[in-house]
């Protein structure tokens, strides 16, 4: 039941796009919270295929089940049904101690408020990634120079230092992109990204997000209610009260910024 | 770089609280130790140091040493048991003796002995005696002659001996005969024939004990151990203190528990990012065990200090003894408190749900 399903809306259209296997795929996700009289059907019967590469727009109002489904694909949840595949390893069955290996190695986050570890700077928050990972010796180091290579391509060098309580809004979302982005995972999962930013830094951000996935080819889910951020995508999915719809065409789909 | 150690040295403030209250808990279990310790090793020394396989009281003394008397007809019996080798007589009186130069009496235990406990050489001569060298805190030197009890009967110290007192009062080691005379000239009351001492020192092969009360009808032995507990006191004093050490023991394990479960509570945000990036619950978990663990080596290593400097510090006659022992003793109960108290943060850290960092609009 996994070759084709009416509501997938894989067709890559970015130029970026050479998707040889999926980066996810989502197949029949339904989620329900609470059970009996109290049960939420926060997601229904969802089918989404994202290609390597792919940066897609996750396009919905407030509660349409949104977030569900971007923790369901990044093995923060469980679907109450349906398959989830990240880059060929299909998580459905997973164990909490073999989800937790996949989040440190597969994927990446970035959350809508942000949520860096306060004691921390900059360069060390992204090192949390490979401490997790427990390196030691040369590997150590070799993290600290990717830090350093990371931060220096997020604009953020001079403030390696600096503790997240010392940068602006903006620079610290920038601090948990490049986190997401440590492990080098095929896919990226950013939930309201810039709703806690204003508008111009925002915007900065998402065109960030968009060179960052552009450049490394990492296909990306990025979730969000504004429709002014969807032309940073490639292409956008449209999700009310927990049922995925086809994106408007070409019309969401932007080219290049 | 390790978080949880990176925590404590950068914001060692949030760990201030629980670092002085366990430090003052440590310095509390030093000194209740350290006072227990002093008073066993003070008031057994005595007993501890003697090599004999059993010690034979007369029955009607029921285990005192003071209220024991051993006849030269019963010591003879004594000697005549199969498997005994070697019997000696000992005796303690209890006085206080005036030291040239002090003003004060100093507390001595005259011990009149045959056969050297360890440490102990061989009776010195009479009027003579080897001193326990805590008597040098009561300004004792080697050469003195003291004066013992009402009496005033002389006493010339002629060298050292270490953890030898008896009930809290410096040994002092003479012969039998001296003994029996500063007894006789100073407790006329508690007069001593020729040849009576309190009880037996007795080495042999085998179970000797029971042949030997069986023997004499009129005694009853006891291995050093037993005779050690049988010291007025010692039990009671013992049982005592260390109902209030553990009781310590369980406010430390309530104040790491207690202090430690809110500090997780407050990170129950963090650990959900945490979890959500690929962080297991055993990692989050032994991080808040290492600063348990760190938490309680820094309240010990101050806590022990101060018990240190309290032990100089204190007046001689405070009967504190801090052995190597107590430290380790100490160290080890903190560090399983603090262990155990951060365990209970366990299920706490277990259940922070990593889909909880990502949440629902605010
Ligand atoms: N943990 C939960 N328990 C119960 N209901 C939930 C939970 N999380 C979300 N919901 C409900 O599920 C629906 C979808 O929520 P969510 O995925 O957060 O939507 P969005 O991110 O689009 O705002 C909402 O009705 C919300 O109230
Ligand atoms: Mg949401």
């Amino acid at each position: 039941m996994s070759s084709s399903n009416p509501s997938d809306s894989s067709a890559p259209s970015g130029a970026a796009v050479l998707a040889t296997a999926p980066a996810l795929r989502l197949d029949g996700i339904r989620k329900v919270y609470g059970t009996g009289e109290n049960a939420i059907v926060a997601v229904d019967h969802a089918s989404l295929t994202v290609g390597g590469g792919e940066i897609v727009a996750l396009l919905g109002p407030s509660g349409s089940g949104k977030t569900t489904l971007l923790s369901i694909a990044g093995g923060l949840l469980a679907a109450t049904e349906g398959t989830v595949v990240v880059g060929g390893e299909d998580i459905s069955g997973h164990s909490p101690r073999e989800l937790t290996e996949f989040r440190r190695s597969k994927v990446g986050f970035v959350f809508q408020s942000v949520n860096l570890v306060p004691f921390l700077t900059a360069e060390e928050n992204l090192l949390v990634v490979s401490e997790l990972a427990g390196a030691r010796g040369a590997a150590r180091k070799q993290a600290r120079t990717r830090a350093k290579e990371l931060l220096a391509e997020l604009g953020l060098s001079h403030r390696a230092g600096n503790l997240p309580a010392q940068l602006s809004g903006g620079e610290r979302q920038r601090v948990a992109i490049g986190r997401a982005l440590f492990n080098s995972p095929a896919l990226v999962l950013f939930d309201e990204p810039t709703s806690a930013l204003d508008t111009k830094i925002g915007e900065q951000v998402m065109e960030l997000i968009q060179a960052e996935m552009r450049s490394r080819g990492t296909a990306s889910v990025i979730v969000t209610h504004d429709t002014r951020m969807t032309h940073y995508a490639d292409r956008t999915v449209r999700i009310v009260d927990g049922v995925l719809g086809l994106a408007d065409a070409a019309g969401d789909v932007s080219g290049d910024h | 770089m390790n978080l949880a150690l990176t925590e404590l040295r950068r914001r060692p403030s949030r760990f201030t609280v629980a670092t002085v209250v366990l430090t003052f808990l440590s310095l509390l279990l030093l000194l209740l130790g350290g006072l227990l310790d002093g008073l066993y090793l003070g008031s057994t020394g005595a007993i501890r140091a003697q090599e004999a396989d059993v010690i034979v009281y007369s029955d009607s003394a029921r285990d005192s040493f003071l209220r024991s008397r051993i006849t030269p007809d019963m010591r003879e019996v004594v000697e005549g048991v199969d498997g005994v080798t070697e019997v000696g007589g000992l005796g303690f009186t209890l006085l206080g003796a005036t030291v040239p130069g002090e003003s004060d009496l100093a507390d001595v235990a005259v011990a009149g002995y045959e056969l050297a406990p360890s440490g102990v050489p061989a009776p010195p001569p009479a009027g003579h005696a080897w001193a326990d060298d805590r008597l040098r805190d009561a300004g004792v030197a080697i050469g003195d002659t003291l004066l013992v009890g009402p009496a005033a009967t002389p006493i010339v110290v002629d060298g050292w001996v270490e953890d030898t007192n008896y009930l809290l009062q410096g040994g002092l080691w003479v012969t039998l005969d001296t003994w029996r005379a500063v007894q006789n000239a100073n407790r006329p009351d508690a007069f001593l024939a020729d040849g009576v001492v309190q009880v037996l020192v007795v080495r042999g092969e085998g179970d000797i004990g029971p042949a030997i009360d069986a023997a004499t009808g009129s005694t009853s032995s006891l291995t050093r151990d037993e005779a050690v507990n049988a010291l007025p006191g010692v039990k009671e004093q013992r049982s005592t203190f260390n109902a209030i050490i553990y009781s310590t023991l369980a406010v430390v394990l309530a104040v790491v528990g207690l202090f430690f479960s809110l500090l997780t509570l407050e990170r129950t945000g963090l650990y959900g990012v945490l979890k959500a990036i690929g962080a297991s619950t055993r990692r989050l978990f032994v991080g808040v065990v290492l600063q348990a663990v760190v938490v309680a080596v820094i309240a010990f290593v101050i806590g022990g200090a101060l018990a240190t400097l309290a032990d100089r510090a204190l007046p001689a006659d405070v009967p504190l003894q801090l052995t190597t022992g107590r430290y380790v003793f100490t160290f080890v109960a903190l560090i399983v408190a603090a262990v155990l108290g951060s365990a209970v943060s366990l299920r706490r850290v277990t259940r922070i749900d990593p889909a909880s960092a990502i949440g629902s609009a605010a």
